[in-house]
């Protein structure tokens, strides 16, 4: 079966709107009568992956797809990449600087955050191309 | 515990949402740091913070909280209250420190932490 699909543009230059993809997706889910606990995971793992499009890589593009089983969230950006995967998942590691700081972001838990939150999350980086983030909750 | 009780409680001033102060909350939640709230607080929390900014808002709505107590006396702009009001969520200004308006709010049993 074919999946429902949503598509988002992610504004990178705007600070004060990130963060409407997420508040969109989740009006959707709402609608759609998708169970509240599902939402609320795909909410808080989009929301954090949302922000980072914004502060880190100048933007991107949200791909919600809605299956019979389960709901599969992609985020891809053309900003700098990632140079290190493994340290970029590390609790507390951060590259934020204080104007991040000053929107309440940049504690370095975000992508733990999303990979809390799924059931499945890959990161795919290539420094100076972008980035691609895939997470997989389960209804 | 009721909004309007934490509004009391906390000498609070209400910003938007007087409609929605008799709605029931059960818990509360304070911090400035946005990934914190979305990785430990409970859903229909009441958010407790320092920060002013339209992510506070966001944040609020990813984890369906129906109010946002801002501390310090710090007002928020109209863009984050018109937000707040478009999404239901009761705005409150409180003059108490997050410690004191947290402790005020703890005293009174009537709130979990989680
Ligand atoms: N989309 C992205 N593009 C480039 N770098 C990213 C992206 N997402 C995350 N990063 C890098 O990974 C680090 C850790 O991300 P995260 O856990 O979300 O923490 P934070 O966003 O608070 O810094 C970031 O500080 C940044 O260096
Ligand atoms: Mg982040």
């Amino acid at each position: 079966m074919d999946p429902l699909k949503i598509h988002f543009e992610v504004d990178g230059e705007d600070f004060s709107s990130a963060g409407e993809a997420s508040v969109e997706m989740k009006k959707k889910l709402r609608q759609l009568g998708i169970p509240a606990d599902v939402i609320r995971r795909c909410s808080i793992a989009m929301y954090e992956g949302e922000i980072n499009m914004v502060i880190h890589a100048h933007g991107g593009t949200a791909d919600v797809e809605v299956y019979p089983d389960r709901i599969v969230i992609i985020l891809e950006d053309h900003g700098p990449g990632i140079p290190d995967i493994d340290l970029a998942m590390q609790e507390g590691y951060s590259t934020a600087n204080d104007r991040i700081h000053n929107m309440g972001f940049g504690a370095g838990m975000g992508l733990p955050n999303m990979k809390r939150y799924t059931e499945d999350m890959t990161v795919e980086s290539t420094v100076g191309v972008g980035t691609k983030v895939t997470m997989t909750v389960k209804l | 515990m009721k909004i309007s009780e934490i509004k009391n409680l906390l000498d609070a001033e209400t910003l938007c949402c007087d409609e929605e102060l008799d709605s029931e909350v059960e818990s509360a939640f304070c911090c400035d740091m946005m990934s914190d709230v979305l990785a430990f607080a409970s859903s229909h929390s009441v958010l407790i913070t320092g920060l002013l900014n339209p992510q506070v808002v966001r944040t609020a709505m990813m984890l369906d909280m129906k109010c946002i107590i801002f501390v310090c006396g710090k007002s928020p702009t109209p863009e984050i209250v018109s937000l707040a009001r478009e999404n239901g969520i009761v705005v409150l200004v409180t003059g108490h420190y997050m410690f004191a308006a947290s402790g005020l709010l703890y005293n009174s049993g009537k709130l979990s932490g989680v």
